[in-house]
C-alpha cells in the first residue's frame, strides 16, 4: 500500500521477499494439498488448523497488537457460529458469504459490548471481566432454545455449504472454502496492522497516556479492536462449526477453547500475523504426533488414558521450556534461526 | 516548516480568533512583562491560583504564572516541588482542584488530555513514553494522528484519500526526523535505540504537529553533557523555526540558565521565584530552597 510513496530503491525487493513465503504457501495450499491430502489430513488436521488460526489471528489483533487481554474468544466464536446458523435458517436463500459477514458483525456487536469494561480495566482485571462474556454467551445459548431452533440439547447442524451454486460439502470443498475465508481475512488483517489504525492499536498498547496526549482516540481504538477482533473470531467460529465439526453445541465453546486460543498466540508469537498460524499448527499437530509416537512406543504397555495424560504433561513441559528459551514465541525463534543461517551463509 | 500542508485555513482561523479576543482578557495580574509583539495572543500560558492536592498532600499551592509567547520558560525546583504535577495539570492528566488555566489565549476550565493536540499543545514525558513496538518513523508520524480524517475501512481498502493523507503525513514526519538528525534511524524500532536518541524521538513526535506550546518534562534527564547541549540546541532551533513557546522542566542549572528566557522556581508546591535567569539565580529564596544557605549556586547539577 505504501510502495509508490516510498522512494527507497529497496522497497520492491523487500516486499517481494516478505510476500514470497505466504504466496508459496497459498499456491501449495490451493493446488497441491487438495490433490494429495487424505480426508483424514483435511478433516482432522487442516480444518481445525484453519479455524483455530483465524480465531488466533483475531485475538492477536486485540491482545497482541492492542494489548487488551481477553478470555472471551470462545464466546465470540459461539456468537458467530450460532448467528450464522440462525441467519441461514431464518432468511431464505441468504448467500453463504453474506451469512459469514452477518455472523461476523453479530460477534463484533457482542464483542464490543463485552469490550466496554476495557475502557476502565486493564490487564488481568480486564481478562477476568471478559470471562463474563464466556459464561454469559454459553448460558444464553443453552438457556434459550431459539438460538438452536429448539434443539433439546442446544446442538446446531451445519447447513449445506453452497457458494454461487457450487457445493462445498466434501472434505476438500470445506477445506477450500475455509482456506479462502482465512486467506481473505488474513490479507485484510495484514493491511490493517500496517495501517494508521493498526499503529494506533500498538500506540495504545505501548503507552496509553502518551497515545491519549498525542490525540489517539483511545476509547474508540480499544472498542474498535474489540469489534474487529470479535468479527474475525466470529467468522472463525462459523468455520469451526460449519466446515470442521459440522455439529456443535454451546459447551464446545467453553473456557478451555478460550484458553487454547490465548495460548496459541502466546506460543506462536504475540503481535505477529504468522504467530497465529504457527501457534495453531503447534496445537493441532503436536498432540497428534505425540499420540502417534506414544502409541507406537508404549502402545502395548499403557492404555489410551495414560497416554492421553502423559501427552498433556509433555506438551505442558514443552510450552514452559519454549517460553523460557524464547518468550516472544515460535515466530521469534524462527527469526533467530533465520538470522543465524543468514549470517552463516554471509560468511565466506 | 509551516502548517500549510494540512488544514492551513483552520489554523489561520484559529490564530485570528485568538488574536482578536484574548489578549486583553487574559492579561495577567502580574505586571512587569512587556506585551508581546507580532500576531497571536501575547501569552501562551497563564495560570492563576492553580492548586492540586493528592489526598492531604498539597502538590501545587496557588500557582500563578505567565509564559509569554515565543519564550523558553524553565520550571525548576527540588525533587517533589510540584514541577511535573504542574505540567500534568496543564496537559490535562491531572485536574486542578482550584484555579484557572489559559492555554494559547483560550480559557480552559479543565484541560482534556485527548484534546491537547488539537489545542496546539504537545508534550514529552519525564520517563520516556514512546511506542516501543513502532519504528522511529511511525512514532514520529503518530504525533499527527489527530489530523487524520480517514477511517479504518478506507485505510484497509486503500481508498484514494487515504494514500494522499498518508503521503502528507509521511513527508511531514520525514521533515521533522531530518530536522532532529534522526534520518539514519527512521526504520529502526524505537525500543532498540540508545536512550539519548529515544529522548530525541520523543521531541520529534511532539514537534511534528507544529504545536504552539511545547511542554518538556525533563528532556535532558540522564544525558551526558554533550547530549544535553545537543538537546538544548534542538529546543532553541525548534523555537526559531516554529512559532513556538517552550515550557520545560530541568534540573541542570547550567543548562537552564543558558537556555531560558524566563525561570520559575517551585518549592513544596509554591512558587518562590519568577523572573529572568540572572534575577532568579541571585534570589536568596532560591538559594535557600536549593542548598539551605546563601553560599553560591553557580555549579551544575543541583
Amino acid at each position: 500500500m505504501s510502495v509508490h510513496a516510498l522512494p527507497l530503491p529497496l522497497s520492491g525487493t523487500l516486499d517481494r521477499r516478505r510476500f514470497a513465503w505466504p504466496a508459496a504457501l497459498l499456491v501449495v495450499a490451493y493446488f497441491v494439498v487438495p490433490l494429495v491430502a487424505t480426508s483424514y489430513l483435511l478433516e482432522a488436521i487442516l480444518l481445525p488448523f484453519l479455524a483455530l488460526s483465524l480465531a488466533a489471528l483475531g485475538l492477536n489483533l486485540l491482545t497482541g497488537y492492542c494489548g487488551q487481554l481477553s478470555l472471551g474468544s470462545a464466546a465470540f466464536m459461539a456468537a458467530g457460529a450460532f448467528a450464522a446458523y440462525n441467519f441461514n435458517l431464518r432468511i431464505d436463500g441468504l448467500p453463504l458469504p453474506v451469512t459469514l459477514v452477518l455472523a461476523g458483525l453479530t460477534a463484533a456487536a457482542v464483542g464490543t459490548v463485552f469490550g466496554l469494561p476495557s475502557l476502565r480495566l486493564k490487564g488481568f482485571y480486564l481478562a477476568v471481566s471478559t470471562l463474563a462474556a464466556q459464561f454469559f454467551v454459553q448460558w444464553a445459548l443453552t438457556k434459550f432454545g431459539w438460538f438452536s431452533n429448539d434443539n433439546p440439547s442446544g446442538v446446531i447442524d451445519a447447513p449445506k455449504l453452497l457458494v454461487a451454486g457450487l457445493a462445498f460439502d466434501t472434505a476438500t470443498g470445506r477445506y477450500l472454502l475455509a482456506l479462502t475465508v482465512v486467506a481473505i481475512v488474513t490479507a485484510l488483517t495484514v493491511r490493517l496492522v500496517n495501517s494508521p489504525t493498526g499503529r494506533n492499536f500498538i500506540a495504545v498498547r505501548d503507552n496509553e497516556t502518551a497515545a491519549r496526549v498525542i490525540g489517539v482516540p483511545v476509547l474508540r481504538t480499544k472498542l474498535l479492536a474489540f469489534a474487529i477482533s470479535s468479527f474475525i473470531i466470529g467468522v472463525a467460529g462459523v468455520l469451526w462449526a460449519f466446515t470442521y465439526l459440522r455439529t456443535v453445541e454451546p459447551a464446545g465453546f467453553n473456557l478451555d477453547r478460550s484458553f487454547q486460543i490465548l495460548f496459541i498466540i502466546i506460543i506462536g508469537g504475540l503481535a505477529t500475523i504468522r504467530g497465529a498460524f504457527i501457534g495453531a499448527a503447534f496445537f493441532v499437530v503436536f498432540p497428534l504426533i505425540l499420540s502417534r509416537a506414544g502409541s507406537f512406543a508404549f502402545g502395548g504397555l499403557f492404555d489410551s488414558g495414560v497416554l492421553d495424560m502423559s501427552q498433556r504433561i509433555v506438551i505442558g513441559a514443552l510450552i514452559i521450556l519454549l517460553l523460557i528459551l524464547e518468550p516472544r514465541g515460535i515466530s521469534a525463534l524462527f527469526d533467530r534461526v533465520a538470522a543465524r543461517l543468514g549470517r552463516l551463509r554471509g560468511r565466506p | 516548516m509551516t502548517t500549510a500542508w494540512l488544514d492551513a485555513a483552520a489554523a489561520d482561523g484559529l490564530r485570528a480568533a485568538l488574536r482578536n479576543k484574548t489578549v486583553e482578557r487574559s492579561r495577567p495580574a502580574e505586571a512587569g512583562i512587556a506585551a508581546s509583539v507580532g500576531s497571536g495572543p501575547a501569552y501562551a500560558l497563564v495560570l492563576a491560583g492553580v492548586s492540586l492536592a493528592f489526598g492531604g498532600v498539597s502538590a501545587l499551592d496557588g500557582i500563578s504564572l505567565t509564559v509569554r509567547r515565543g519564550e523558553i520558560c524553565s520550571i525548576i525546583g527540588p525533587n517533589g516541588a510540584g514541577k511535573s504535577s504542574l505540567i500534568n495539570v496543564v496537559s490535562g492528566l491531572y485536574a486542578a482542584d482550584r484555579g484557572t488555566i489559559n492555554l494559547l489565549g483560550k480559557r480552559v476550565d479543565k484541560v482534556r488530555a485527548s484534546h491537547l493536540a488539537r489545542l496546539g499543545v504537545a508534550r514529552t514525558f519525564q520517563n520516556l513514553a514512546l511506542f516501543g513496538g513502532l519504528s522511529v518513523r511511525d512514532n514520529v508520524a503518530s504525533g499527527l494522528v489527530h489530523k487524520r480524517r480517514s477511517n479504518v475501512f478506507s485505510q484497509v481498502l486503500g481508498l484514494p484519500g487515504t494514500a494522499a493523507e498518508n503521503r502528507r503525513i509521511r513527508e511531514r514526519a520525514a521533515e521533522t526526523i531530518d530536522f532532529l538528525g534522526l534520518s539514519a534511524h527512521g526504520d529502526q524500532l524505537v525500543a532498540t535505540l540508545p536512550y539519548g536518541l529515544q529522548k530525541r524521538v520523543e521531541l520529534a513526535r511532539a514537534l511534528v504537529a507544529d504545536p504552539a506550546l511545547l511542554l518538556l518534562d525533563e528532556p535532558m534527564a540522564g544525558m551526558t553533557a554533550t547530549e544535553k547541549s545537543e538537546m538544548a540546541g534542538f529546543v532553541r532551533a525548534a523555537r526559531a523555526h516554529h512559532d513556538l513557546t517552550v515550557v520545560l522542566i530541568e534540573h541542570d542549572i547550567g543548562v537552564v540558565m543558558g537556555l531560558s528566557d524566563h525561570v520559575v522556581v517551585l518549592d513544596y508546591g509554591r512558587k518562590i521565584a519568577d523572573g529572568t535567569p540572572a534575577a532568579v539565580r541571585a534570589d536568596p529564596a532560591v538559594i535557600r530552597a536549593y542548598i539551605g544557605s546563601t553560599d553560591g549556586v553557580g555549579g551544575e547539577g543541583i
